[in-house]
């Protein structure tokens, strides 16, 4: 396959970037979109050129490292990852557009980088339950219902890749953050910190400058695990049980 | 022309200090009570270091927070929640015996041992096997959705061929589940001011002075900024190097630097010839395969693995009738047949391949069929068991495992070698600890299913933060006023850190840091893979060295140092890859008995199979750094079985 | 922070690449001390909330969050959608002729006699209304003033994205603001109506939608409020908590109901003017 890339490239976080366009050949379908980008990669090395910079890790579409909006969309035309997309959902003679996440909370740090610590700090606001090592009861001591722990599992798939951020107009984190809040508020375990998880995670991610939810549903479109849009009604119920 | 690196000289015998001796089940509570512990009001001025935040980083960083002490932490990625840890399916065992079928920590203690073809100790594996009931209990309170039952209790599975039910699972995503809940509890200390967490920020270099370790060196990937970091100890959770095949199952960017550095500065590696080579992967569809994909070994329950009699038979499958068609496993192993071992699986389909009977690009794969299950099951049945898997397979390689038989080859994915560390996880450096995958201690020549996870977070939530207040106790906080940048050792560290990347930066030379790195993995492919001899570790330890000269010569690395510049963080570690290779292949070369995931053709029983020499190998071996290319010093930790008895595997 | 004293680790700076990095390796960069690295800069700037949340009672938690200003929205939504629909119904008075309507209107005015003053129940309603009003814009605007500022950037390669109800949220809250100024000056206090009389509704219905101007306004703004509502009443199902499938799908199913109904009820006044049916 010959293909034309159009990519975004940024030196570093002040400076302004632009799209930038590439030739690349001989891709074989078998690729994934990764590999096909390496391939652009070791070219632009050997050209003496800097290679286009993209978060990537485990390439099986679990770690969460990988995200660039391909075409408009986040994560590109099949519900997965980018490093599980593959160049046959292309057609030879194609032109790529290729863009890092953009929202307010993910500046980028160079060309398909951002920095998506902006999530981290959502998490370390609530999104944990408290339990120090040790302390733990027998795991039996507390049975929970099959489908509490499916449901509770549902929302535990989040991997945290930022694409719903990246798909909403709003620049929401909403999807993100109501995964988390449903996850363990479903669970008995994290029923003591249900009403001041739900503050303090939505409260870090409006002090993240994340937008808010218009019900767009792009997020759920966008999200490679699946995690369904009535996640986010659901943060709504909790968070206003926690505000009675 | 200096001493050939084979020459290796053998230094004093190494033993383990701190292992407790009597009964084996009460090693651990003697341990822990001998263990000096460090006052609470004390802790906060201690500060660790711990590089790494996969299942050991990340828990071993949040119970140490947790108990007081001021704790520095570093990753490469931009989050702590993406260590690779994330990518583990199958489960994690532990010895609960919640099915009543047999099981005890005694079991799980024998079964590991065993199973690590009795090059582990003991001690370690016992404390492993306690441990292991603590461990999930800890997770179900951290929230972890592990699978259950209608009743609401936890779910069981058996996995690995074991015969009892003890692996615990969160569908086909363990890992992920298991790194979230020690990755939130990192989380919540860092929030709270008790961890200074660097992410984007790799360890190149460990600080020893006066023989302690007393920081790292670090250089931050965005800005390319290179700081130095004390503590009163420093813990390495940074996994396994299996990258050192380029192609393995392992994230791409996993590596061995800060382990090698150790090594370097004075940490013995010990057994780096033990990896484990997992039967069940996605095969390479080509040149530009940059990474590959396990599927859970639950496939071979149900699929039967064949080729085609003929070599060179290039027609589809389904053109091939029954009698022309070689279920290998079944006619070598009738007992056993599909569910033999991870190795034995993995040779034998090594072995069919190299007689050219191997199916799909390039001849290297194995089919592993599903018609006869999806006859007697159904194709419900089978969905509902491994749809997942199917749909995975079907992504990847665009056929439909349904219709036709999937393709599937042995790929690297884990290392049981590491850095040497004592009963307290403690290596040869004082003050410098190594946990999870990056240590050698628990699972000896060969990894269980399902117990990469366990060992992890047992070093992480339950071991180290034992072990590591006895030294911290015994070396008491002195402040790190003495440590400036014009301290000699620190200088040093530096300057061979600035000196390495600018001489990368520098080099303008015409070949990429992956071209090399793809040729030291095909390399170690072929001659210290799934099985070795004499003759290709000695073709392997001659090219090495040349590759190392020519990558030095040849590497191009472009743009600047000063800020974010994948290329020269990828050379940097094939750099690294290039010196380890080396010794890998020379523990492969000394080792002549195959064990575990070492198999040495000139080793086997009259029928074929590996034969292990107790006589003369029941040790760790542990090698000393010497010089880039100089010959290392072995040093022997013997192993002694006092409740397992070495016996030799048989499948047949 | 690697280059504060206080947290036990201190830090040296060497920039690798820099010429002659090696020979300078271990000194200390001027800069270094004083100057955090502006990842850490980064951090510590947008590490907290500003106020932890809970802290200020219910309606701080309240405003003070954007979950919690979609529940002002939603609820000052769905108290003029009540409104709607019975203005609707009213309307329809229209239909029986003069006499009913502008008895029906008078009625409004005495309602609640002799309890209530003349026109304090419209007054009470017009407050309420007017307190709606002021807080779903001003949520509203809030809102999407954070919204486009947390999407500075747009992508460079354009798709339609969202239903068209929901991408005209927006534009259609500017739309029916300024629909209720003209609605106001012209039927209730009559200075834009051609006709303007007090206390002939009837008559000053018929007036306005003789005119050509009148009609296209009424329409657009009838439109525009048909899909206000279709979006809008799901929305603030979802803010509500609404999540039980089976609800989901009867709310969702309510909310294409109602904009429907309500377009086709009001539309119908301008609609039996034009057509004569209304005279």
């Amino acid at each position: 396959m010959r293909l034309t890339l159009r990519i975004w490239r940024q030196q570093d976080r002040d400076e302004p970037g632009a799209m930038r366009t590439y030739e690349v050949e001989d891709i074989s379908p078998d690729m994934s979109f990764l590999e096909m980008l390496d391939t652009l990669n070791e070219a632009l090395i050997l050209q003496g050129e800097e290679p286009v910079a993209f978060d990537h890790d485990c390439r099986e579409g679990i770690c969460g490292a990988c995200g660039m909006v391909i075409n408009g969309q986040a994560h590109g035309p099949e519900r997965t990852t980018a490093c599980q997309l593959h160049m046959r959902h292309f057609a030879d003679g194609d032109t790529i557009d290729i863009e890092p996440w953009r929202a307010a909370a993910f500046p980028v740090v160079r060309d398909l980088v951002v920095d998506r610590s902006a999530l981290d700090r959502v998490i370390g606001a609530g999104g944990y339950i408290t339990a120090p090592t040790g302390s733990a009861p027998e795991a039996h001591a507390t049975p929970v219902p099959k489908p509490t722990a499916d449901d509770a599992f549902t929302h535990a798939e989040c991997i945290g890749c930022g694409a719903c951020v990246a798909a909403c107009p709003n620049g929401s984190a909403m999807l993100f953050t109501s995964a988390k809040v449903n996850h363990l508020n479903a669970l008995p375990q994290g029923a003591p910190e249900r009403g001041t998880r739900v503050l303090d995670m939505v409260g870090q991610m409006d002090a993240e400058g994340f937008g808010g939810c218009t019900l767009a549903g792009e997020c759920a479109t966008a999200c490679p695990k699946g995690i369904p849009l009535p996640s986010i009604a659901a943060m709504n119920r909790e968070f206003l049980r926690a505000v009675r | 022309m200096s001493t050939p690196y084979e020459s290796y000289a053998t230094g004093d015998p190494l033993v383990d200090t701190k292992a407790p001796g009597g009964p084996v089940a009460e090693r651990w509570d003697r341990r822990r009570f001998e263990a000096k512990l460090v006052n609470p009001a004390n802790r906060r001025k201690h500060t660790v270091i711990v590089v790494g935040t996969g299942l050991a980083g990340g828990s071993a960083g949040a119970t140490l927070a947790e108990q007081g002490y001021h704790v520095v932490q570093f990753c490469y990625q931009d989050s702590p929640r993406r260590a690779h840890s994330v990518a583990a399916q199958g489960g994690i065992n532990a010895a609960k015996n919640y099915r009543n079928d047999g099981d005890s920590v005694h079991r799980l203690f024998y079964d590991t041992v065993k199973g690590g073809d009795f090059r582990s100790r003991e001690s370690n594996v016992h404390r492993l096997a306690e441990i292991s009931t603590e461990i999930i209990d800890q997770c179900v309170a951290q929230g972890v959705p592990f699978a259950r039952e209608y009743g609401g209790l936890l779910d069981t599975r058996s996995f690995g061929g074991v015969q009892v039910s003890r692996t615990f699972y969160a569908r086909g995503q363990t890992g992920q589940q298991l790194l979230l809940g020690a990755y939130q509890a990192l989380s919540r200390q860092i929030a709270a001011g008790n961890i200074e967490m660097h992410p984007r920020t790799e360890m190149l270099d460990l600080i020893v002075v006066e023989g302690r370790a007393r920081g790292i060196v670090a250089r931050d990937l965005v800005t390319g900024r290179i700081d130095t970091y004390f503590a009163d100890a420093v813990v390495l959770a940074t996994g396994g190097y299996g990258n050192v095949f380029y192609l393995s199952t392992n994230a791409k960017n996993s590596n061995t630097s800060a382990i090698w550095r150790a090594h370097r500065r004075g940490a013995y590696f010990a057994n780096p010839c033990f990896t484990q080579i997992h039967p069940t992967c996605i095969p390479r569809s080509g040149e530009h395969q940059s990474k590959l994909t396990l599927m859970s070994e639950s496939l071979r329950n149900d699929g039967r693995i064949w080729v085609p009699q003929r070599a060179g038979d290039a027609r589809a499958p389904q053109d091939i009738p029954e009698d022309e068609r070689d279920y290998y496993l079944e006619r070598q192993y009738p007992s056993f047949g599909n569910l033999v071992p991870r190795d034995i699986a993995s040779r034998a389909a090594k072995n069919v391949c190299d007689e050219g009977r191997g199916v799909g690009p390039g001849g290297q794969g194995v089919y592993l069929d599903f018609a006869d299950a999806l006859d007697r099951m159904g194709r419900k049945a089978v969905e509902e068991k491994y749809g997942n898997l199917f749909e995975m397979y079907a992504r990847i390689t665009a056929e439909d495992p349904y219709a036709r038989p999937m393709r599937i080859y042995p790929a690297i994915h884990y290392t049981m070698g590491g850095l040497w560390v004592d009963y307290d996880l403690q290596t040869t450096v004082p003050g410098l600890f190594a946990i999870g995958e990056a240590n050698f201690s628990d699972h000896g020549a060969n990894r269980l299913g399902a117990s990469a996870l366990m060992q992890g977070l047992a070093d992480g939530y339950f071991v180290l933060p034992a072990t590591l207040s006895d030294y911290l106790a015994r070396h008491p906080h002195t402040g790190h006023e003495d440590l400036g940048p014009d301290h000699p050792a620190v200088h040093e560290a530096v300057f061979s850190v600035t000196d390495r990347l600018y001489a990368l930066l520098s080099n303008n030379g015409d070949r990429t840091p992956d071209s090399f790195h793809r040729e030291l993995g095909s390399l170690l492919w072929d001659e210290c893979g799934m099985s070795r001899n004499e003759a290709g570790l000695r073709k392997a330890l001659d090219r090495i060295p040349e590759l190392r000269a020519e990558f030095w010569r040849r590497i191009k690395v472009p743009g600047s140092g000063e800020a974010l510049n994948q290329s020269l963080e990828k050379a940097n570690r094939v750099a690294d890859h290039l010196e380890l290779a080396e010794l890998m292949c020379l523990d492969a070369l000394h080792r002549t008995e195959s064990c575990g995931g070492h198999f040495r053709e000139e080793s086997r029983t009259p029928d074929g199979e590996a034969a292990r020499k107790d006589e003369e190998f029941s040790y760790a071996a542990a090698w000393e750094f010497t010089g880039t290319g100089t010959p290392p010093v072995l040093h022997r930790e013997e192993l002694t079985f006092e409740y397992v008895h070495p016996t030799q595997r048989s499948y047949t | 922070m690697a280059t504060t004293a206080t947290t036990g680790t201190t830090g040296t700076t060497q920039t690798a690449g820099s010429p002659g990095a090696g020979t300078a390796a271990g000194q200390q960069s001027p800069g270094a001390q004083q100057a955090p690295t502006a990842k850490q800069a980064q951090r510590n700037q947008r590490a907290r909330p500003p106020a932890p949340p809970g802290g200020g009672g219910f309606l701080r938690t309240l405003w003070g969050s954007t979950i919690g200003k979609k529940v002002v929205m939603a609820v000052s939504g769905l108290v003029m959608l009540a409104y709607l629909v019975a203005h609707m119904l009213g309307n329809l008075k229209v239909f029986f002729g003069p006499g009913e309507m502008n008895g029906y209107a008078h009625w409004l005015r005495t309602f609640g006699e002799p309890v209530l003053h003349y026109e304090w129940f419209l007054w009470v309603v017009r407050v309420v209304l007017l307190a709606a009003v002021v807080l779903h814009g001003v949520s509203a605007y809030q809102l999407s003033r954070r919204d486009i500022a947390a999407r500075p950037v747009k992508y460079q390669h354009k798709r339609q994205r969202t239903s068209y109800a929901t991408r005209t949220m927006r534009w259609g809250g500017i739309i029916l603001t300024l629909f209720i100024v003209w609605h106001l000056l012209d039927l209730t206090t009559g200075t834009v109506n051609p006709r303007g009389q007090s206390g002939h509704p009837y008559e000053n219905i018929v007036a306005a939608f003789r005119t050509w101007y009148a009609n296209v306004i009424y329409i657009v703004a009838m439109l525009a409020v048909g899909l206000h509502i279709r979006h809008g009443f799901w929305s603030a199902a979802q803010t509500l908590g609404v999540t039980k499938p089976g609800t989901a799908r009867v709310l969702k199913a309510t909310s294409n109901v109602l904009a429907l109904v309500l377009t086709l009820g009001f539309l119908s006044v301008p609609l039996g003017v034009m057509t004569g049916v209304v005279n």
